[in-house]
């Protein structure tokens, strides 16, 4: 326990840090090779419309064009879940967003094939149009798919553990609230890019933006129909994801068989307003909590009802769908817990998952209720808090099952250094304290699609040279995989981080790991590369120990040296010991793998939620509001995570101060809307604002000091008791900001992102005596249907339904 | 990446030179200096001239002289205006508008005669060519209809110039020089009330430079409203100049707004104040009257109704620190920086 690290938990310049500051990282838009092609995508004009007719003569006979492609070419749908190949590389029949490919040019330059897209001449036919969830629910027709559960309805998901009507009933108050948080896009400073190309043989070669280079290779063989076998997929290092690099692309499949057609290598860089088009980022969500709380405040039972808009396709979506509800039992004691959720299709880009995917809406709407009723109750909202949060060890009401839990922890800890006590409804008007928390996954349970295989796989190279070179599917986003896998084959081994060459993220040369995508990495490919380390260690110390006359247990490693434990005063180098292992063992290397535990839930739908571990934020949010403008500012903010223990301190403080920075955007700022022209005059459904310069989101001046504090309680589930810190900070940020505005001016903006215009008009409804609040009124009725039985652990359940449900008809009123 | 269009480039040493080209070409033709606001709209096709002319190369834009007034080279960058003495103790206005344009990249190319002739802004037209297809395009550019008011016969797109709405208060005038010769016109005069046509200049037309008239006895300051610390584009610009008496009664006022209708625009707010202190009360009633003179419209960020709502507390802002009130906390609030 008391182990002492070399490497683990130093902080140090990460092992690719000097390559990205000195600009010699290789991003897919640097890769350039010999008699390389362009590609440009004409994108829809309309958000929804039959295709009559596309004519690519004139687009064809453009000097340097070397090829058009449209939807004739790819008759295979594709998408990124099994359940939901929706989607074609280039629309066929049907557009249902503005956006939404078209046909494809390649040509010998980007300017050529920029301008080419003019000469196609595209046919529409409009269609009726859906713009958002209460449209869509309220317009079963026309049918943006012909699949889904009715309708525009996309998904349907009801799951009730333990009668929750019941639990209301019992407790003294019952709060009922509605929030809305509207969607946001990742922004990741790197736009997408991709280049193909075949080899001689004529096998494909992809270099691109993505997070999930394994799950690339699966689905473009699919759309490409050809083996997977002659198709390698190399995830550059990616200038950012934030969940908006995990789809497959229309583009990457677009550009691949145009080089396969061509044999010449085809390029694509999509402009920033292409990526606001292809998002997949935060759906926008409705939502209606009831919560049923005793007068000291414990939770008798939750009910969470979620109302997503998922834009045109499913993507994502019912993975989506699913986390608006189920990570809402892992913070604090909830004995009963009932869960419906809706998705609906409508006009506009596709959504899916950004950092914290389905779960920073609910849990900003939990947060702020928890607020409310510490209110009500008249007991402080952090000693609220700390009296209900989950116990280490135990099933929640859903059959997750929490480890280690340092949520207290944080807890207190933001509390004392923000000097909370002696702020929260203490400062002077206008200034005001918010207190959040939240949880996240380290890493899903299980994978997209259904197999029983590992789920991250690392392989080791060493020789007599001395060099240890790690291999491994997991993709470097710049959140630091490369140096969390780095840092940990170097402490196993004994030698420096900086000496370790990582391979990552080629699905030609190293073992499949699933990608970089619901705070995994760390996690399992740390798993696996332990476990791959450790043998190649335990061939080394066999080495060793015959030469030093010793047992292999009484080998140790540590810096760079190999000596014999119980006499560390005669070492020899790590490379020495390397010479002997490689004469006895003949070639060295060795692979580790790593696939989580199984989940104990057994109904339908168990399969989202369960993790290996979960980790814990708590934060406070200072917020100044002025009372004559409703402006806001963020002075400071504290924050305090549970990551069980930091592999690379500095890297992880950077994710917390990052998420702080995303949620400060997301709560202040940042939104992915949509404007329609006045319908007598247009059919136009357009995106408001597709640039950086307009789509708001904070620069370095509006960015507020943080204080970071890292918990380290280490987990038994997790490499060196190391957790994720990715994803799950951002989390209570959005809810801390909303809870500081009400303790400064005593409004309650119960919708993101919270404007001035809305602080101002809640002041105004406060001076005319009304309530001051500014957020949804009402929700619509939803056809959830009637939920799934699951008895909570504690009600004498085994984890299975106890019921067959059956779907709700659509209501007549919904038809009309 | 957006390309842009293809254009020829000339890069004339004097203005003589400059003025024959653009007279030679005909508006086909566009000045570019530091090309901060040209080249993105032409990669978003915009405007694409046949010939681009520079007036990087031209020395005598560049030069400041200070008389009575200063007079400032209308191809002097924003960096170079913030970084002059005689601006900052002087003009104090002009350089907290100057000092809050865009970023510090972009103040280090772009120019103060190119912020004063800034193309109009509005959120239906800087859109890229596709997106402004995908809603048949507007009045301005290409298309029929003005989407913001769909029964307007004119473009009301937003002037978001920073400098102008300063420059108006402090009484600046520019001189404009063609082939035909060389005007004078105060500021103010420079513009129209119409997103398309903006300005009084021909398009055969230099700006040359911009004259400051004396400052003594004036204080002047400019508080500008947009989202965040930096980039973005003004959404209110609020500049204000008055000059009192030693007893401290406003012998003279001006106060100019940007950003709230298609030109910078002196309002009668200045007038309310002249013979008063700057009072409380004097400084509402002002900032009511030059409230009612904005018309925001619903084509920029934040919205429009609060953007209307905040005016007078924004002319508040200005005179009180002009008063001499104690403003640095509120001015690091709104601008995210102290200046
Ligand atoms: C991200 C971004 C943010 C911005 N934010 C702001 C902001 O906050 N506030 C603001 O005011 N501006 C802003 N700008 C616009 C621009 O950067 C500035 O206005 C800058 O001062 C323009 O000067 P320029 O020399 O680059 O102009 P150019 O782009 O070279 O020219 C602009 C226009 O003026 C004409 N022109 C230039 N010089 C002359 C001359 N001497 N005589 C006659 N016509 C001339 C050109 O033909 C052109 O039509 C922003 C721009 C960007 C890209
Ligand atoms: S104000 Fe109207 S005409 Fe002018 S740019 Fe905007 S939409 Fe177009």
């Amino acid at each position: 326990m008391t182990k002492r690290f070399d490497v683990i938990g130093k902080p140090r310049r990460r092992v690719d840090g000097r390559a990205k500051v000195t600009g010699l990282t290789r991003f897919a838009d640097d890769v350039m090779l010999p008699r390389m092609l362009h590609c440009k995508l004409l994108r829809s004009a309309h958000p929804h419309a039959t295709i009559e007719s596309i004519d690519v003569s004139r687009a064809q006979a453009r000097p340097g064009v070397h090829l058009v492609l449209t939807g004739k070419d790819f008759p295979v749908t594709f998408g990124i879940l099994p359940v939901t190949q929706d989607e074609y590389p280039l629309a066929p029949e049907r557009v249902r967003y503005v956006g939404e490919p078209v046909a494809a040019i390649i040509a010998r330059d980007e300017q050529t094939a920029f301008e080419a897209l003019d000469l196609i001449d595209v046919q529409y036919r409009p269609l009726k149009t859906i713009s958002d969830p209460k449209e869509a629910l309220a317009t079963p027709e026309p049918r943006i798919h012909s699949y889904g559960e009715q309708g525009n309805i996309h998904r349907l998901q009801a799951l009730e553990f333990g009668d929750v009507n019941e639990a209301l009933a019992r407790a003294d108050h019952v709060f009922e609230d509605l929030f809305f948080y509207e969607g946001n896009t990742h922004l990741p400073i790197e736009q997408h890019a991709s280049v193909a190309a075949v080899d001689g043989e004529g096998k494909l070669t992809l270099w691109s933006s993505t997070q999930v280079p394994h799950y690339i290779h699966r689905a473009l063989a699919n759309a490409l129909q050809i083996p997977p076998a002659h198709v390698r997929v190399i995830a550059c290092p990616n200038g950012g994801g934030f969940g908006g690099k995990c789809d497959l692309h229309n583009h990457e499949i677009v550009v691949s068989k145009a080089a396969i057609l061509l044999g010449r290598p085809v390029k694509i860089c999509l402009t920033r307003e292409e990526v606001f088009y292809m998002h997949r980022g935060r759906h926008p969500v409705l939502m209606r909590m009831r919560t049923g709380v005793t007068k000291d405040g414990k939770i008798t039972g939750m009910h969470t009802q979620t109302l997503l808009d998922g834009g045109a396709y499913g993507g994502y979506g019912a993975a989506s769908t699913f986390y608006t509800g189920v990570l809402q039992t892992v913070t604090y004691e909830i004995p009963r817990y009932k869960f419906d959720a809706c998705r609906t299709f409508t006009n506009k880009p596709p959504c899916g998952p950004k950092r914290g995917h389905g779960t920073p809406q609910p849990r900003f709407g939990q947060e702020v209720q928890l607020d409310r009723i510490a209110e009500k109750l008249e007991i402080d909202p952090a000693e609220l808090r700390l009296s209900i949060v989950a116990k280490p060890n135990t099933l929640t009401a859903n059959w997750l099952k929490i480890g280690t839990i340092g949520l207290a922890e944080c807890i207190r800890k933001v509390v004392a250094s923000s000097d909370w006590k002696n702020k929260f409804r203490k400062l002077p008007e206008g200034r005001g304290v918010g207190l959040a928390c939240g949880a996240y996954l380290c890493g899903a349970g299980l994978p997209i699609y259904w197999n029983k295989m590992p789920q991250s796989g690392v392989q080791l190279l060493i020789d007599r040279s001395g060099q240890v070179t790690v291999f491994c599917g997991a993709t470097e986003i710049g959140q630091g995989s490369d140096d969390v896998l780095a840092a940990i084959v170097a402490e196993v081994l004994g030698i420096d981080a900086y000496d370790v060459r990582c391979v990552t993220g080629d699905t030609g040369l190293t073992p499949v790991d699933l990608g970089s995508y619901s705070s995994r990495v760390t996690v399992m490919m740390g798993n696996a590369a332990i476990q791959a380390a450790e043998r190649l260690r335990e061939l080394i110390a066999r080495a060793a120990a015959e030469h030093m006359e010793t047992l292999p247990e009484n080998v140790g490693f540590a810096q760079g040296r190999v000596f014999r434990a119980d006499d560390p005063g005669k070492p020899m180098s790590f490379r020495e010991a390397i010479v002997l292992a490689e004469e006895k063992f003949g070639t060295l290397g060795s692979v580790g793998s790593y696939s989580p535990p199984r989940a104990p839930g057994r109904y339908k739908g168990a399969g989202v939620g369960p993790s290996p571990a979960y980790s814990y934020t708590a934060c406070v949010v200072e917020a100044e509001v002025d009372r004559n403008t409703g402006w806001i500012t963020v002075p400071k903010v504290w924050i305090a995570h549970d990551i069980g223990r930091a592999v690379n301190p500095v890297s992880a403080r950077g994710q917390v101060e990052g998420s702080v920075y995303m949620g400060l955007g997301e709560a202040l700022m940042e939104e992915q809307v949509f404007r329609r022209l006045p319908p007598k005059l247009s059919n136009a459904l357009v995106h408001k604002i597709p640039s950086l310069l307009e789509y708001k989101s904070l620069t370095s001046l509006d960015m507020p000091e943080v204080f970071t504090e890292l918990v380290e309680d280490p987990d038994p589930n997790c490499p060196f008791g190391a957790k994720e810190v990715g994803q799950g900070p951002l989390l209570p940020v959005m809810p801390a900001v909303a809870n500081a505005v009400y303790d400064a001016i005593g409004v309650r903006i119960d919708e993101l992102p919270i404007t001035p215009d809305k602080v101002l008009a809640a002041l105004e409804k406060k001076a005319k005596g009304e309530t001051p609040r500014v957020g949804p009124e009402s929700f619509p009725d939803v056809p959830y249907p009637e939920p799934m039985l699951v008895p909570p652990p504690w009600e004498g359940g085994d984890g299975n339904s106890v019921n067959t449900p059956r779907r709700r008809p659509v209501k007549k009123e919904a038809l009309a | 990446m957006m390309r842009l269009p293809w254009f020829g480039f000339r890069s004339p040493r004097s203005i003589v030179d400059a003025a024959k080209i653009l007279a030679a070409e005909g508006p086909q033709a566009m000045l570019i200096a530091g090309g901060t606001d040209l080249l993105p709209n032409m990669k978003r096709r915009h405007q694409t001239p046949a010939t681009l002319v520079s007036l990087r190369q031209i020395e005598a834009l560049k030069k400041v002289a200070n008389g009575s007034g200063v007079t400032l080279g209308a191809a002097l960058t924003l960096n170079e205006i913030v970084a002059n003495a005689a601006v900052r103790e002087r003009y104090a206005g002009l350089w907290q508008a100057a000092a809050q344009v865009a970023t510090v990249h972009l103040r280090n190319m772009g120019t103060l005669g190119g912020n004063l002739c800034l193309d109009t802004r509005c959120n239906y037209y800087n859109q890229n060519y596709e997106w402004r297809k995908a809603i048949d395009f507007c009045l301005k550019k290409d298309g029929e209809i003005c989407w913001v008011a769909t029964a307007s016969k004119r473009c009301v797109a937003a002037s978001s110039t920073d400098t102008a709405p300063a420059l108006i208060a402090l009484g600046a005038s520019v001189r404009l020089v063609s082939v035909q010769g060389e005007r004078d016109v105060a500021l103010a005069d420079l513009y129209k009330n119409d997103g398309i046509d903006y300005l009084t200049r021909r398009a055969d037309e230099i700006l040359t430079e911009v004259k400051l008239p004396a400052a003594e006895g004036w204080r002047s300051s400019y508080w500008k409203l947009r989202r965040r610390g930096a980039f973005d584009f003004p959404v209110l610009g609020v500049a204000a100049a008055v000059r009192t008496a030693r007893d401290g009664t406003v012998e003279d006022a001006r106060i100019a707004l940007g950003a709230v209708s298609s030109r910078p625009f002196l309002t009668k707010g200045g007038e309310l104040l002249i013979g008063n202190k700057l009072g409380d009360d004097a400084i509402a009633e002002a900032g009511a009257k030059v409230a009612s003179a904005a018309k925001p419209m619903d084509n920029t960020d934040l919205d429009l109704y609060w953007r209307k709502a905040v005016v007078a507390e924004f002319v508040g802002y200005a005179l009180r620190e002009i008063r001499g009130d104690e403003m640095r906390e509120t001015r690091v609030r709104i601008a995210r920086h102290a200046l």
